[in-house]
């Protein structure tokens, strides 16, 4: 039911973890299923230099997880928001149409962590 | 890659002299039943000689079995037909939270049809409460219906004493024994059933093939109309071929019941005592009173499907309640309806035994499964190192 993509990343998920002092996080829970995703980002000039995750979810959670955090690395914050759902879909080879909303958590999370990351930019 | 099938409770290998005997029947004995010429005597025998196996597997007589498609089937057939024949007596049907969709979803359309469903709770194991049954029944109750074993965490109704009390109440009592017929004794006599579903494929036997067992005197109505076939409780040229195999199967399990029974239940509790020997990890279902095949376990912090897709890697093959791999994004209603909360029905996996497992394989599951679990707990956003405790043993 998975392309070879999603289950690569399932089996080897890049960048697992959190990140010590992250500029910024970002938690979403999934309202269908009840999942839960946080991601840890590390911003320096307004540049993405490492991002960590960790989900509770099924193999789609997992998978998008994974190729949200390799999406995004080395983009700048503005790159970085434009970042859909469909395309971290996409970039999996597709998911199967019942799995299409485990792919919001990745891009969503990742859009809280960047909102953290400016709200506390902006506190300073 | 060692590959270990643990779904016996979704389905199980046909037995080889299950495939023997279907092959037989097609290639050499084709014949309608109903014909009068030698061809169809000789597929009427098969068929016969196969109602009295299936029978004997209940403790029935062979003319209280009609064979259908399968437990499905069954279930409807004994749900609408009593419900259809009994309306003018009454309209009130009772049931419980934990039953098979095939009860449920029969009884929800009896429901829009105008009749009245009570749908019994269940205790944290699972279990119907003697109690709950008694104040539910009313004048009016016609049917109750609540299943032997329950098909996801393998909890045995006390079905005797639930029927005992519905016949004394005047009511007709049927039971889905889809799990039990075949995997622990099951005897309509010493139950007291008036109607009991079983299946084929859950006993080694082919899919698409099952009986409903209706106690002589019960009335009831057909669902479908046609010839005379099945006593014109269920027309329809009979699927022969998967009958042979049914009663294949079912002198199979008659034969091998005592010996097998004990064996699953040996490799059941290691599995259990080797899963809730792992920080966090908690048993579904009732501790004893419990199919010899069903070890039904939540475990903490992680997701079932990303569970089942690292073992299917491993070569194991399970199943889950989690809301992910259930294609409605529900949890389980039988895990909820026990009060487990969302999060651990979504950690909950479901390992169920058969004929074809042995020693060797519980020793690799219970070696691969710690190693996955850890890897996917450290994925995971809610699990806390600090906080996992050793869960309470299981009195
Ligand atoms: C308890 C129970 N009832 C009914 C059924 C349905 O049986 P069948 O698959 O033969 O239609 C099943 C099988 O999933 C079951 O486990
Ligand atoms: S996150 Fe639950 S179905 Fe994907």
């Amino acid at each position: 039911m998975y392309t070879d993509k999603v289950m690569d990343h399932f089996m080897n998920p890049r960048n697992v973890g959190e990140i010590e002092k992250p500029s910024g996080v970002g938690e979403v829970g999934n309202p269908t299923c009840g999942d839960i995703m946080r991601i840890y980002i590390d911003v320096e000039d307004d540049i993405i230099k490492d991002v960590k995750f960790k989900t509770f979810g099924c193999g789609a959670a997992i998978a998008t997880s994974s190729i949200c955090t390799e999406l995004v690395i080395g983009k700048s914050i503005d790159e970085a928001l434009k970042l859909t759902n469909e395309a971290v879909a996409e970039a999996l080879d597709g998911l199967p149409p019942q799995k299409m909303h485990c792919s919001n958590l990745a891009a969503d999370a990742l859009h809280k962590a960047i909102a953290d990351y400016k709200a506390k930019q902006e506190a300073k | 890659m060692r590959r270990v099938y643990l779904d016996h409770g979704a389905t199980t290998p046909v037995h080889p002299e299950v495939i023997e005997a279907m092959v037989a029947c097609m290639r050499d004995h084709f014949g309608n039943p109903s014909s009068v010429h030698s061809f169809g005597r000789e597929a009427k025998k098969l068929l016969e000689d196969a109602r009295s196996n299936v029978a004997k597997l209940i403790g029935a007589r062979p003319e209280e079995i009609i064979f259908t498609s399968g437990g499905t089937e069954a279930d409807n057939l004994a749900i609408f037909g009593v419900a259809r024949a009994m309306r003018k007596k009454g309209n009130h049907i009772i049931t419980s939270a934990v039953e098979h969709h095939a009860v449920l979803d029969a009884c929800l359309a009896l429901k829009k049809e105008g009749f009245e469903i009570t749908v019994l709770p269940v205790d944290e194991y699972g279990m119907v409460k003697i109690e709950d049954l008694k104040a539910a029944l009313r004048p009016e109750t016609i049917l109750v219906t609540i299943m032997h074993a329950n098909n996801e965490v393998g909890t045995i109704q006390p079905i005797k004493e639930i029927t005992r009390i519905v016949k004394e109440h005047g009511a007709i009592m049927h039971t889905d024994a889809v799990q039990t017929a075949g995997k622990i004794p099951v005897d309509v006599n010493e139950l007291g059933v008036d109607l009991l579903s079983a299946s084929s494929h859950k006993i080694y036997g082919p899919k698409g093939v099952g009986c409903l067992y209706i106690r002589k005197g019960t009335k009831m109505f057909p669902l479908t109309h046609g010839g005379g076939q099945e006593r014109k409780r269920r027309p329809g040229t009979e699927n022969l071929p998967g009958i042979v195999g049914f009663g294949k199967a079912a002198e199979i399990m008659t034969r091998d019941l005592p010996e097998e029974t004990s064996r699953m239940t040996k490799l059941r509790n290691r599995l259990i005592e080797g899963f809730t020997a792992i920080p966090e990890v908690k048993l579904n279902g009732h501790p004893t009173d419990r199919l010899p095949i069903n070890v039904n376990v939540s475990i903490r912090y992680i997701e079932g499907e990303s569970l089942l897709l690292m073992l299917d890697m491993k070569g194991i093959a399970g199943s889950s309640g989690s809301a992910c791999t259930s294609g409605s994004l529900d949890p389980s209603h039988v895990l909820l309806a026990m009060g487990i909360p969302h999060e651990i029905a979504h950690g909950s996996l479901r390992l169920t035994l058969g004929r074809d497992n042995s020693e060797a394989d519980i020793d690799y599951v219970l070696q691969v499964v710690p190693e996955i679990i850890e890897r996917l707990r450290a994925m995971s956003p809610l699990y806390d190192r600090k906080e996992a405790q050793a869960c309470t043993p299981i009195k």
